[in-house]
């Protein structure tokens, strides 16, 4: 038994964090007082924070996609609808914003304040209009006479399309933030708040491809 | 002392009160706020199962606060419900890990707050409203809900048709669970953080306290659990209330009306989202116990946690095979038996991380010199209380055995007793072990002992005979069993259980007041009581704001170096340079 994992505990000991002896315990990116009253703390803490939040996300919508496949498998009352037009434009719009956003921190990078806030506003307005895209995707389905309980295939659709959408809100959220919080009071930059933010924002992206297809071929 | 490095950022405690301690993002006073949000939740689950104790044994007994004066069969369904629900969530969730921890790791790390203190800030006060919500179940006019802690559709999902707690008070009960699964997601993101970003120089994962360790496991398992029991709550809500067909099939008939309106849904599907949830939430109750037990266990035995390496593989193993057993809770579901065969020989393999746990609990008190401390006879009786908790396990691990046992007194009695009583003797043990630090004074020892003594006792005289009912086919949620003929010769049983009951109960009073009476009065509290060797126990008591004043403490050895040969104390702080140890003998 002990020889698999004491193999483990000894590859996590050599590779991880605090565990280096040479890694000061806080502030080795901010360094002493941040102003933002809070200790101050390395910014790798913010990247492992997004991407344990991100698995949280995946937790969630893997559960909802089991449940479609389940609920799908069950019975013969699925009746299946053709998506809404608008949702193929929503998801050019979404993915263009993952490139806007990436050429944003481009700017950030070469310190081009000027241009980093107009292609981050860009990803915002994106953002923007992917959700009131969806919003008259729903509109469209509603005006064929699909609702949330018409049918498991229709329930599905707008669950999905909802708990992405507000994901996607939070996203927004975190780029108005990015946008117009004082940076100088914080413990992170804003050039590393954005690196966090597109990280988010990528992930809602591709999350909405895979929703995309799931409804597309699982309708 | 406390061997310092300058440097690290200062910051300040806030000046008003409610800054100070009601939105508090000190770590420690939020700690503190989930600790009393678990005790005044304890006590609330308490009252609700003596009510329950008492109705099965005198069921035409007047109950105050009841319209008819008597608890109704619904009423009983009601009280099971939120019984398990505010024990489950509200206590065993919420103080092992929220509270202790809270308090507790990133001292012991050697930080200064959790890693998003605004975050912790929020993690508590959103499960304080989920508590609030949860609660007012009871105050619309129905009253609350009667599918049980586990809310199977499709009672849960019909709404009032199908009891009368199922209209307004089931749904703020999946709207306050919703809200508890938000709150426990931010808690365990912020808990994982803090654990691997945080640590003070030298703190490697493989000197970090087992307590450390079972926090982290135990956070790994909320955050992957919570967000499918999320889910599931959301699609129950859609049921309930946007006349959706998730997990309510076609063709039912309640009470004499067909239902039209849904179809084609499946009651299956929620039982396995929900105990996909559910496993892993046993062993998010238990697993801080284990830390808890081991670090105490060690430090009361003056010896160092036997095989460190193997508990914490043993912790990862549990928590990793938790999330394959979930189908163990619904053999009797109609599943194939290959599939239960499959989680029938996945849930008896978590049989051998848990007895590596077991046999090295005693490895580290084996040839000790133990201090019979309260906290240690609480670390003891968890050991106790898992041993038998666990050992019924492996009888309800047999599709062939929980056909007959499942939903049986037997079930009551083994996860009792291993998820409830065990996990609440953890968290005794850990209040009697860290209360100085936290307040500054001692609890009351013989208070303490007299408290442990009767509980102790009166827990296993209130579970130990469940089992026998169990085994003479005694199913559970009955609320009253005068009027069924084969179950009358158990009434003797069920009688001694509610007056061992009420003794436990009463003694529960004592530990209250010991709580109260030592905050003010009790001995005064050194930095280090125990002599204990973690970080926690090199700073005062209670400790500053910024717990380590400023200065980042360095870590220079592993969690339990207690009776180290040669060495002039019996134990070796983790902070202690090599030259200061050197010096020492």
């Amino acid at each position: 038994m002990p020889g698999t994992f004491t193999d483990d505990v000894e590859i996590i000991e050599a590779g991880q964090g605090g565990g280096g002896g040479d890694i000061p315990a806080g502030g080795d990116d901010d360094g002493g007082d941040s102003g933002s009253g809070l200790p101050a703390i390395p910014s790798r803490a913010y990247f492992t924070a997004v991407q344990l939040a991100l698995a949280g996300i995946v937790m969630f919508f893997m559960a909802l996609t089991s449940s479609f496949l389940v609920r799908k498998g069950l019975g013969d009352d699925w009746v299946s609808f053709a998506l809404p037009r608008v949702i193929w434009f929503n998801s050019l719009v979404l993915l263009a914003s993952s490139g806007t956003i990436q050429v944003a921190r481009r700017y950030m990078r070469e310190g081009a304040v000027a241009s980093f806030r107009r292609w981050w506003a860009y990803t915002t307005a994106l953002g923007m209009l992917f959700l009131s895209g969806q919003l008259v995707a729903w509109r469209q389905l509603a005006a064929q006479g699909v609702f949330i309980s018409t049918n498991p295939s229709s329930s599905f659709f707008y669950l999905l399309t909802a708990m992405h959408g507000l994901h996607l809100a939070g996203g927004i959220l975190a780029l108005l933030y990015v946008t117009f919080r004082r940076w100088r009071r914080s413990r992170i930059t804003q050039a590393t708040a954005a690196d966090l933010v597109s990280i988010y924002w990528h992930f809602m992206d591709g999350l909405w491809l895979f929703l995309l297809a799931l409804l597309y071929l699982g309708r | 002392m406390v061997t310092h490095d300058s440097g690290g950022g200062h910051h300040h405690p806030p000046s008003g009160f409610i800054r100070k301690y009601i939105f508090s993002l000190d770590h420690k006073v939020i700690g503190i706020q989930y600790f009393f949000l678990a005790l005044f939740s304890v006590f609330t689950g308490m009252a609700l199962s003596i009510l329950m104790r008492i109705h099965l044994v005198w069921p035409h007994a007047k109950v105050p606060f009841t319209a008819s004066g008597q608890i109704t069969p619904d009423q009983y369904l009601a009280l099971v419900t939120m019984h398990g629900s505010i024990m489950v969530f509200m206590v065993l969730t919420t103080a092992p890990q929220s509270g202790f921890g809270n308090y507790i790791l990133p001292i012991q790390i050697g930080a200064e707050d959790m890693a998003f203190p605004v975050l912790n800030m929020l993690s508590f006060w959103t499960t304080f409203v989920s508590l609030v919500v949860l609660l007012s179940a009871f105050f619309v006019p129905e009253g609350a809900p009667i599918s049980g802690w586990t809310a199977y559709p499709t009672l849960s999902a019909m709404g009032q048709i199908t009891g009368p707690g199922e209209g307004a008070g089931q749904t703020l009960w999946v709207i306050g669970l919703a809200i508890f699964c938000v709150a426990s997601l931010l808690g365990a993101l912020n808990f994982i953080t803090t654990t691997l970003d945080l640590r003070a120089r030298g703190m490697t994962l493989g000197r970090l306290p087992l307590t450390v360790w079972s926090w982290l496991v135990t956070a790994i398992l909320g955050l992957l659990a919570f967000g499918v029991l999320l889910a599931a709550c959301i699609l129950l809500l859609l049921d309930r209330t946007a006349g959706t067909s998730f997990f309510i099939p076609g063709g039912l008939v309640v009470t004499d009306t067909p239902i039209i309106s849904h179809k084609g849904g499946s009651p299956l599907l929620w039982q396995h989202l929900f105990w996909f949830f559910g496993h892993p939430e046993v062993y998010i109750a238990i697993l801080p116990g284990m830390g808890v037990a081991s670090h105490v266990l060690s430090t009361f035995s003056r010896k160092p946690v036997f095989g460190y390496r193997a508990m914490v593989g043993a912790l990862c193993a549990i928590g990793f095979l938790g999330f394959c057993v979930w189908g163990h809770h619904m053999f009797i579901s109609g599943m194939s038996p290959y599939s239960a065969f499959a989680f029938s020989l996945m849930t008896m393999t978590i049989g051998v991380p848990s007895a590596i746990k077991t046999f090295n609990w005693l490895g580290t008190i084996w040839g000790g010199k133990i201090h019979f401390t309260t906290a240690m006879l609480f670390a003891l009786g968890f050991v106790s209380l898992f041993v038998t908790g666990g050992l019924s396990g492996l009888f309800l691990a047999q599709p062939s055995l929980d056909l007959y046992l499942h939903d049986t007194y037997f079930v009551v009695a083994h996860f009792h007793l291993i998820m409830g009583v065990a996990a609440i003797f953890g968290i005794f043990a850990a209040t009697f072990f860290w209360f100085p630090k936290m307040f500054g004074r001692m609890l009351n020892e013989t208070m303490g002992k007299i408290h442990f003594w009767l509980t102790f006792v009166g827990v296993y005289c209130i579970f130990m005979p469940m089992h026998f009912l169990g085994l003479a086919g005694h199913p559970r949620r009955y609320a009253d069993t005068t009027g069924v003929n084969f179950l009358a010769p158990l009434h003797s049983v069920h009688y001694f259980i509610t007056i061992a009951a009420m003794i436990t109960i009463t003694a529960q009073f004592l530990f209250l007041f010991n709580l109260f009476y030592s905050m003010k009065f009790g001995k005064k509290a050194g930095e280090n009581p125990w002599n204990a060797t973690t970080l926690e126990w090199s700073i005062p008591s209670p400790p500053p704001f910024d717990n380590f004043a400023g200065h980042v403490p360095s870590v220079y050895r592993g969690a339990y170096e207690f009776s180290v040969p040669g060495a002039t104390e019996d134990y070796i702080p983790q902070h202690l340079t090599p030259e200061k140890v050197g010096k020492a003998h």
